[in-house]
């Protein structure tokens, strides 16, 4: 758990980030929204003291953060950034041992998680441990970065727009990637990014921020359905509204009975994109299949519509 | 066949050196006036036209658009052909017995050096040698002179006869000029880069560090010499133990701290820059993963910024060769006393015993620190294999 507790940031006279206050649950993803010089970046980098705070109080795990001298504490907290960071200098395999060679690990145990995280991202580690940053393609050069910021299991993993230079097919992958490395390891996970459509996809809560100032702390369906402010509307879009709503849920949740005809769509699939593929193939419903691929049902149209539409509150 | 450009310039120079111009001088003695000789008169009848053959086959090969590996070979042959066959010129001119007669080398024989140096080094530059594989031109190249010096073949040239009147000083004077180089290099290392770093980390003092350094540069070495006695002597006069060890207001003091003022600059502002090149995301991720500022100095500053502080340490090195020869002036030593011992006595050939061997010398630094340099930049340490 990380307890943000009025926490204040000033250069001269400027105020970078203004009293905020927020409580991170463990084993979730909290996003932190805004544009830039909202005081995002800010804000994350004084959870692992790269910044140090005017005032307030940080606490991980009910501990001060201010208890460890700030390079031990940043030893602890996996960290990541846009453009990955890589030490241009050092192989594949070096970059991601560098905090546990920090850590004083064994070379045995370093080898082995360093395989172990190659492998986890769907890289060969005899191919890419010996490489260097400069070989690999944007989208390895991002894994990695990811992988160097969880070689040392930490519970707790910043990242700040870390897949802000990745094209968007990469980009949707790298999320996938993201999530499902969460949910195996239960890593508590800080992101920070612009993008509404990203923290509404990774988030379990987002953190809009504006001119350091938290306006809205909440899940995404609360933000997408009460935004606090005019500000956050914006950020949320209008427009898109309904079909960010709908993306938050999966097709599971809205199966009726009944029989369709026709290609099936998974359970797993967005309803956004059962409804998409409803518009598009004209047709009133889909059949919808589990895992298994056995029909559990039906999707329409009508039913998929009513539940994008702005909930009672 | 279509012409080379520099195969052009090439012809014309070596026209002109073969025709024209002397290849070596006669003098009955030391500094007497000297009597040009062609390079027809210089050589035993044999000689003379197999190097005018050699000459002309290199100056065909350059003259095309030959691949390079020839005009490698050719520029070569050429040279090696002029190195020997200098000393043969020395032997032929000088009259038997007579050991006051002094053969030197003429403009021709310069000149042809220069153009097939220069046919060689483009050559060179067209084949695209590794670092390792410039080093090994160089060793070879350098073990050809010793071997042609060793063998006493050149023994009759009057640069040599200078040499052998004061070949211990000569050896002194080396040490001394190596010395004075390399201690002033060592010591301008240690000092500049620690204030390269501190002018890195804190803004305010670069610019005064750099302009302060930047004004000593501009200082030229003499008036630097002079600047310099008042407050050595006055440490040598002053100071407990300072003229025990050799510190005075001339001599090889001022001479090691003008060289180590001037190369303080090429080290600090090399060291600023390199730091400043170090990627931005490289030093964030160095602090996020929990490295201290040490650790961040030594794992990531340094070796991303080696190659460019390496490139400063190049300058110093080849700069100090070059302005260690000034240091004679002061009585600091060095390859300088020839230098202005021979143009006291106007006696060119012991002017030349100074400057070639400095000349070389700093060649030899330049092409060792340029391999150097090129191994440990990125560029090559990380193409993949």
């Amino acid at each position: 758990m990380i307890e943000i507790e009025n926490i204040t940031k000033r250069y001269g006279a400027a105020t970078v980030v203004n009293d905020v206050s927020l409580v991170v649950e463990p084993r979730t993803v909290t996003v932190i929204v805004g544009t830039s010089g909202s005081g995002k970046t800010t804000l994350m980098r004084m959870i692992n003291r790269l910044v140090e705070p005017t005032s307030g109080i940080i606490k991980l795990d009910g501990e001060d953060n201010r208890s460890l001298p700030g390079h031990e504490l940043r030893r602890r907290i996996g960290y990541a950034i846009q453009g990955h960071g890589l030490f241009p200098h050092r192989t594949v395999a070096q970059n991601i041992a560098i905090v546990p060679v920090l850590l004083g690990w064994d070379k045995a145990k370093i080898d082995k998680r360093v395989e172990e995280l190659l492998s986890l991202f769907q890289l060969d580690p005899t191919i890419f441990g010996p490489r260097y940053p400069h070989e690999l393609s944007g989208g390895q050069q991002q894994r990695i970065g990811v992988a160097r910021a969880l070689a040392a299991e930490p519970n707790v993993l910043l990242m700040d727009e870390p897949f802000g230079a990745l094209d968007p097919v990469i980009r949707s992958k790298a999320q996938e990637d993201l999530l499902s490395i969460q949910k195996r390891f239960g890593t508590t996970i800080i992101l920070v990014t612009h993008d509404m459509e990203e923290a509404i996809h990774l988030g379990h809560k987002i953190a809009v921020m504006d001119g350091g100032n938290l306006l809205q702390y909440a899940t995404p369906a609360e933000i997408l359905a009460n935004p606090a402010t005019d500000f956050v509307a914006t950020l949320v879009g209008t427009g898109d509204r309904p079909f960010r709503f709908l993306s938050l849920n999966s097709t599971g949740d809205a199966v009726e009975p009944g029989n369709a005809e026709g290609e099936a769509i998974p359970a797993s699939a967005s309803q956004r994109d059962a409804l998409a593929e409803l518009l598009w193939s004209g047709r009133p419903a889909l059949p919808v299949i589990n895992e298994a691929g056995k029909a559990i049902g039906r999707v329409t149209v009508e039913g998929l519509v009513k539940r994008a539409s702005r909930p009672a509150a | 066949m279509r012409l080379d450009k520099l195969g052009v310039v090439i012809a014309v120079i070596t026209g002109y050196a073969v025709t024209v111009a002397p290849f070596a001088t006669f003098r009955a003695n030391r500094i007497v006036a000297g009597e040009p000789q062609t390079l027809l008169n210089s050589l035993p009848a044999w000689a003379g036209p197999t190097l005018l053959a050699i000459i002309g086959i290199a100056v065909l090969i350059g003259l095309f658009r030959t691949p390079a590996t020839f005009r490698l070979a050719a520029s070569f042959a050429a040279l090696i052909a002029l190195f020997l066959l200098i000393g043969l010129a020395a032997e032929h001119l000088t009259p038997a017995n007579n050991t006051y007669a002094r053969v030197s080398p003429a403009s021709g024989f310069w000149l042809l050096l220069f153009a097939f140096a220069l046919l060689a080094a483009d050559a060179l530059t067209r084949l695209q040698p590794t670092p390792l594989m410039r080093i090994i031109v160089l060793v070879l190249a350098g073990a050809f002179i010793g071997g042609v010096l060793a063998s006493g073949s050149w023994d009759k040239l009057s640069i040599l006869k200078e040499y052998g009147a004061r070949a211990d000083s000569f050896w002194t004077e080396a040490g001394k000029h190596i010395t004075l180089t390399i201690g002033s290099l060592v010591a301008a290392v240690l000092v500049g880069i620690p204030l390269g770093v501190l002018c890195h980390r804190v803004q305010k003092l670069r610019a005064i560090v750099l302009n302060v350094l930047n004004i000593v540069q501009t200082i030229p070495s003499i008036a630097l010499f002079g600047i310099l006695i008042a407050p050595l002597g006055w440490i040598a006069a002053h100071v407990p133990g300072a003229a025990e060890i050799g510190i005075k207001g001339i001599g090889m003091a001022p001479a090691f701290v003008a060289l180590f003022l001037y190369s303080l600059l090429p080290v600090v502002a090399n060291t600023v820059v390199g730091l400043a090149g170090v990627p931005s995301g490289a030093n964030d991720a160095a602090r996020g993963v929990g490295m201290t500022e040490r650790q961040r100095l030594f794992k990531v500053e340094f070796p991303l910024a080696f190659p460019v502080i390496l490139t400063g340490v190049r300058i110093v090195l080849v700069q100090n060769i070059g302005l260690a020869t000034i240091a004679a002036l002061i009585g600091g030593g060095g390859f300088g006393v020839f230098v202005f011992q021979g143009i006291g006595q106007t006696a060119m050939d012991l002017v030349l015993l100074g400057a070639v061997p400095t000349v070389l010398l700093a060649f030899a630094a330049a092409t060792i620190l340029d391999a150097a340099v090129e191994l440990s930049s990125p560029s090559h340490s990380r193409t993949s294999a």
